[in-house]
């Protein structure tokens, strides 16, 4: 049995890392600090944190204040405030004047669990992906997430990570490559590539398990950083499989899914199953009775990844 | 390095006209845009620009210069005016703009004109911008300070308050507000729209050191920058009392100017009354 654990876990522990190795490095926060886990960094670095209140207009645009100042700033809240009442600070102040901010927010997708709909972002994908120059980044697992922080530092302009509130299964390993940008494939199959991210990869490992049972051999692709999507990847499983399935904690509007069918529809056409939230809002709940009711468990993604090859030519 | 400019308010005045007349010219040239905000914002911004910003046209990024924002970026005439007077770009390039590749945008924008602090245009996020950059300034123990214009109008925008609050929380008082205050916005007058008043105990009740004076004189002007430089503690906010399209008499205090070119004709009747 892996070993659970909270990708906002990680972020506050890999954020200790930064202020210790990098003095330019800040950090925000909407009053959720001892939620998203900034509030490690803040005991540790008072006068480099800044509790902003429960303002986050304000403070995505402070934020964007200390960028031009050289400072690198580290924005958190959770998911829905940060990229639903911000976006346009994101997008007007941060990203059109091409800003060296982080943001980091924690508690996306129906994972979130009994705090409901309100509290449960499951457009932030979308929200974030189509504002120009924007990265998008969802990590598997805490091993990544705090490899995805620790690069974030060496990237130079605004990002957006996306962690989650329930721990979920350690998948990767602390010397497994981490390269921004670059996918990782992580099972390879012939007759069906299934391209996910976030806490959906572990699900889909364990889909592609119980596939081969019946003779259906499937890639893994854990595709992490959602934007800019690894392209060459993509169409090189596509190519491969000739059959896809995508799989997210999101909306199917514009998330992973909108992005890979995109890319596929222009360079390599192929059938495209997408396993997410199809038009619906969250609920309360425990998250495994939350994936069972959005059809996000292995069991969906094999009847999916069945379609989808049902479907090839 | 340091380049501050200290003239005096005669000459501060006749610069005012020079800029106004600038504005004029670009807007017409143009063909939209907005001159009766850059019209209120002149004297302000012309006693900020030459006689109390250190800062450099030569190195627009040198890291102890004072900054300002422009936080009611549809303003933008009047401060790259002053920009091109400067030297930080020629003046030729005032003719471009609002067009397709000027360095010019319809709103200010940080990446194609030198002296722009931060890209803007979008209402009620300046503030919060020049917070940052004054937190920056104290964690970095910088002594630079920070300006923010911001419209009467603007101050409708709740993330404003946010930016009021979080400054006094912080004590930023390397930060000055310039509330250029014309009494109109977009659809007519604030008291009509929504009224913002009583502008000056709003302030107050956020924490914030006030100064209210006449927005077109200069001898004012001046104190009240030396006042809020003096201020320590919290932050300060000049409410200044303008008139919107002030030097042309058609356009003062008119709502329809907020946001349209003048004619050619009307230009040259502009530009007759500024000499």
């Amino acid at each position: 049995m892996a070993e659970m654990v909270a990708t906002r876990q990680a972020y506050g522990d890999a954020l200790l890392e930064l202020g210790e190795k990098n003095k330019d490095v800040v950090v925000l926060d909407a009053d959720l600090s001892k939620s998203t886990t900034t509030a490690k960094f803040g005991k540790k670095y008072p006068d480099r944190f800044f509790n902003m209140g429960v303002a986050e207009a304000n403070m995505m645009n402070t934020a964007a204040g200390l960028a031009t100042c050289g400072k690198i700033p580290f924005v958190s809240s959770f998911s829905i405030f940060a990229t639903g009442r911000a976006w346009e600070q994101i997008r007007n102040t941060i990203c059109y004047s091409g800003l060296n901010v982080k943001i980091v927010a924690t508690h996306s997708g129906v994972s979130v669990g009994p705090d409901g709909a309100s509290h449960q972002c499951i457009e932030d994908l979308s929200l974030m992906r189509t504002i120009p120059t924007m990265t998008v980044i969802e990590p598997c697992d805490a091993v990544e997430t705090r490899k995805a922080i620790l690069a974030a530092v060496d990237y130079k302009g605004p990002l957006y990570i996306r962690l989650g509130r329930a721990p979920v299964p350690v998948i990767t390993k602390k010397e497994d490559p981490y390269t921004m940008g670059k996918a990782t494939i992580l099972r390879t199959g012939n007759d069906v590539a299934i391209i996910a991210c976030g806490a959906l990869v572990v699900n889909s490992l364990a889909a592609a398990d119980m596939l081969s049972k019946e003779g259906i051999e499937a890639s893994v692709v854990n595709m992490h950083t959602v934007k800019p999507i690894d392209q060459e990847t993509l169409v090189k499983v596509a190519k491969q499989t000739k059959a896809v399935v995508t799989t997210e904690q999101h909306v199917l509007d514009g998330g992973l899914g909108s992005a890979v069918a995109s890319i596929l529809a222009r360079i390599f056409p192929v059938p495209v199953e997408m396993i997410g939230i199809d038009n619906r809002f969250g609920q309360s709940g425990e998250p495994d009775i939350l994936f069972r009711e959005y059809h996000l468990l292995p069991e969906d993604i094999i009847l999916a990844a069945k379609r989808a090859v049902g479907r090839k030519k | 390095m340091i380049n501050v400019k200290r003239l005096d308010t005669k000459s501060l005045e006749e610069h005012a006209k020079v800029i106004r007349r600038s504005i004029i010219r670009a807007l017409t040239k143009a063909g939209s845009g907005h001159p009766g905000s850059s019209l209120s914002a002149v004297d302000l911004l012309v006693a900020l620009y030459y006689n109390r910003l250190r800062h450099n046209p030569q190195q627009p990024a040198w890291p102890d210069r004072d900054r300002f924002i422009l936080s009611k970026g549809h303003a933008c005439p009047a401060l790259y005016a002053i920009l091109a007077e400067m030297g930080y770009f020629s003046t030729d390039k005032l003719d471009t703009l609002r067009q397709f590749g000027s360095i010019l945008q319809g709103h200010p924008c940080m990446k194609t004109t030198p002296g722009i602090e931060i890209s803007g245009g979008s209402l009620g996020q300046g503030l919060s911008v020049g917070l940052g950059i004054a937190l920056a300034a104290k964690l970095d123990k910088k002594n630079y300070r920070t300006y923010v214009m911001l419209g009467d109008g603007e101050i409708e925008e709740g993330q404003v308050w946010e930016a009021a609050m979080a400054a006094n929380h912080y004590k930023a008082d390397n930060l000055c507000a310039i509330l250029d205050q014309n009494g109109l916005q977009i659809d007519g007058f604030i008291h009509e729209i929504m009224s913002s008043h009583p502008i000056p105990d709003k302030w107050r009740g956020f924490g914030w050191h006030v100064i209210e004076i006449d927005g077109h004189n200069y001898a004012s002007i001046l104190a009240a920058y030396d006042e809020a430089e003096k201020t320590k503690g919290r932050p300060t906010v000049i409410v200044a009392k303008t008139v919107k399209g002030k030097g042309v008499s058609f356009m003062e205090n008119q709502v329809d100017w907020h946001g349209k070119a003048p004619s050619k004709e009307e230009s040259e009747r502009a530009l007759a009354e500024l000499t």
